[in-house]
């Protein structure tokens, strides 16, 4: 369905009007809460003023350059997870003596969040933008990993016997079988950790760096402009949700067989 | 198409032993199929039917016995059956993978045995659609059509390797019994059309007798023959049969030895418990 027509459809669907009605409530009693200041609630800035806010920061540079910062460690790490992760996981998946001897050691790292790397990786790297990318890396590093070897476990035995008994080589089995069955499972991994990599990007770059919209929040609390902080909690949201969305996208293009059930 | 496929199980035992708990599911079972004969194994649940077909198709190995494929040992202990294009086997809950569309699926085998290019498998796969009455759904993907046709499709993914032998694990189970009066026409063209050796499970005995040249009823577990009936109606069948008096003797007779070891394995059940 082209995109305009799939918009007005869903501008026109009832689930939608009920959203919006929950949408219109929550900004409206916002905006009411900070106008009578009722305590606590009262001291977020109201709707009107983030709106302010939001006009002025989008024209300034300062803002985008925070989203391409931001968005570059992201993709920095998130990619470097994938090079690494995916092929370690792959051959835990298939490799029952690689998984003995190597996931002991990841089951111990991973329970370890991210974040608690923060110090010792600033530490460890020259760099206070390499040890961010560092931890976004971890963050989801270990997701993917475990995704893909519980997607391998999980594949079913009669898929393998059915590809064994049309004459399949070993090799055959893992190109055309184990690789597209546990794809969806990769894309999950893939999915969860982009949401895990904003999480730890954002408060990395508030502890150890002055760029990024973790950063431009952070100052927005600093330098007293409370505006900026929602501004800035709003961005990297919208951030996140962006870019688990192109994820799964690209994903259904690789499984179309999920989408037509 | 005439090219062997006889299967003679001798003596085939079988114990498994999941942490020192033997159970013996095939006792010195022995059993002759001829080539192109199509044989239905019927028995009650759990008594050792599907370890018999799993070590026919490779997934298995024998404690004991052997089982020879036009006379030439397939499965010995400690040599279990390579699973192969020449033994293919269509599973209970169906195997077709989700990812491939049906023409892919279909074109799969050849690819494998890398006997064909994709080109040429692409056309054999599209002939074999279109004989067998599937063309409409050669672009859809598994999870978008019913069951009873993924059934069809996965037998036909099978026919495209010309096994000499097709092993059938209660394949049409889970189907209503319209679609399975549809499957069991489409079964029947093509073991016609191609005279496989067939080897198939079921609990289903309207079913064994409809499709069978021979039905063996099995014992309860461990299992080994207890009964073979020559079912002799002609070919190609239809539905009709159903009512012919030679019919309604056979199903009776069949009954009879069921019935005697589904007894015998409920009892054995409420012994276990």
């Amino acid at each position: 369905m082209p995109i305009t027509k799939r918009l007005t459809k869903a501008l026109k669907s009832v689930a939608l009007r009920r959203g919006l009605i929950s949408l219109a409530l929550f900004f409206i009693s916002w905006e009411l809460c900070a106008r009578f200041q009722v305590p606590i609630l009262g001291a977020i800035p109201a709707p009107t003023e983030v709106l302010a806010s939001l006009a002025h920061e989008i024209v300034s540079g300062y803002y985008w350059r925070s989203w391409g910062t931001s968005l570059a460690r992201i993709l920095t790490g998130f990619v470097i997870a994938q090079i690494l992760g995916v092929p370690l996981g792959l051959l835990l998946g298939f490799s029952r003596k690689a998984k003995e001897i190597v996931f002991p050691l990841i089951e111990i790292m991973r329970p370890v969040p991210p974040l608690a790397w923060v110090p010792v990786s600033v530490v460890f790297w020259p760099s206070a933008e390499m040890s961010m990318i560092f931890v976004t890396f971890l963050g989801a590093f270990f997701t993917v990993v475990l995704n893909i070897v519980e997607g391998i476990a999980a594949i079913d035995v009669r898929y393998l016997r059915a590809a064994a008994s049309l004459g399949s080589t070993r090799r055959d089995i893992f190109w055309r079988v184990m690789l597209p069955a546990s794809l969806p499972s990769v894309l999950v991994g893939m999915t969860v950790g982009m949401g895990i990599t904003w999480c730890v990007v954002v408060a990395a770059e508030m502890i150890a760096t002055n760029t990024g919209l973790g950063y431009l929040t952070w100052r927005g609390y600093v330098a007293g402009e409370f505006p900026l902080i929602v501004v800035g909690m709003l961005s990297i949201g919208l951030a996140g949700y962006l870019s688990s969305a192109l994820i799964r996208r690209i994903g259904l293009h690789f499984t179309p067989w999920l989408s037509s059930q | 198409m005439g090219n062997g496929g006889s299967i003679s199980v001798k003596e085939a035992t079988k114990v498994y032993d999941p942490d020192g708990a033997k159970v013996l599911a095939l006792d010195r079972c022995s059993l002759e199929i001829g080539p192109g004969e199509f044989s239905v194994v019927v028995g009650p649940s759990g008594c050792g039917k599907t370890t018999l077909l799993n070590a026919i198709a490779g997934f298995h190995e024998l404690t004991a016995g052997e089982i020879l494929l036009d006379g030439q040992t397939l499965s010995s202990p400690g040599k279990p059956a390579k699973p192969g294009s020449d033994r293919i086997v269509v599973f209970q809950n169906g195997a077709l993978f989700p990812w491939m569309t049906i023409l892919e699926n279909v074109a799969f085998g050849p690819l494998a045995q890398k006997k064909m290019t994709v080109p040429e498998a692409r056309e054999k796969a599209l002939k074999t659609l279109e004989t067998m009455g599937l063309t409409l759904i050669a672009q859809d993907y598994p999870g978008q059509i019913s069951s009873g046709m993924r059934r069809r499709a996965e037998i036909a993914r099978a026919m495209m390797c010309e096994p000499k032998v097709l092993l059938l694990d209660e394949p049409f189970r889970a189907l209503d019994a319209l679609t399975k009066i549809v499957a069991h026409q489409f079964l029947m063209e093509v073991y016609d059309a191609q005279k496989p050796t067939v080897f198939f499970i079921t609990h289903d005995l309207d079913e064994a007798i409809f499709l069978a040249s021979k039905v063996y009823v099995m014992t309860t577990r461990p299992a080994s023959i207890k009964k073979i009936l020559d079912v002799t109606l002609p070919r190609p069948r239809d539905y009709r049969l159903l009512a012919s008096l030679e019919y309604q003797r056979l199903k009776a007779e069949c009954q009879d030895a069921v019935r005697e070891e589904a007894l015998k394995a409920f009892s054995a059940g409420e012994r276990e418990m």
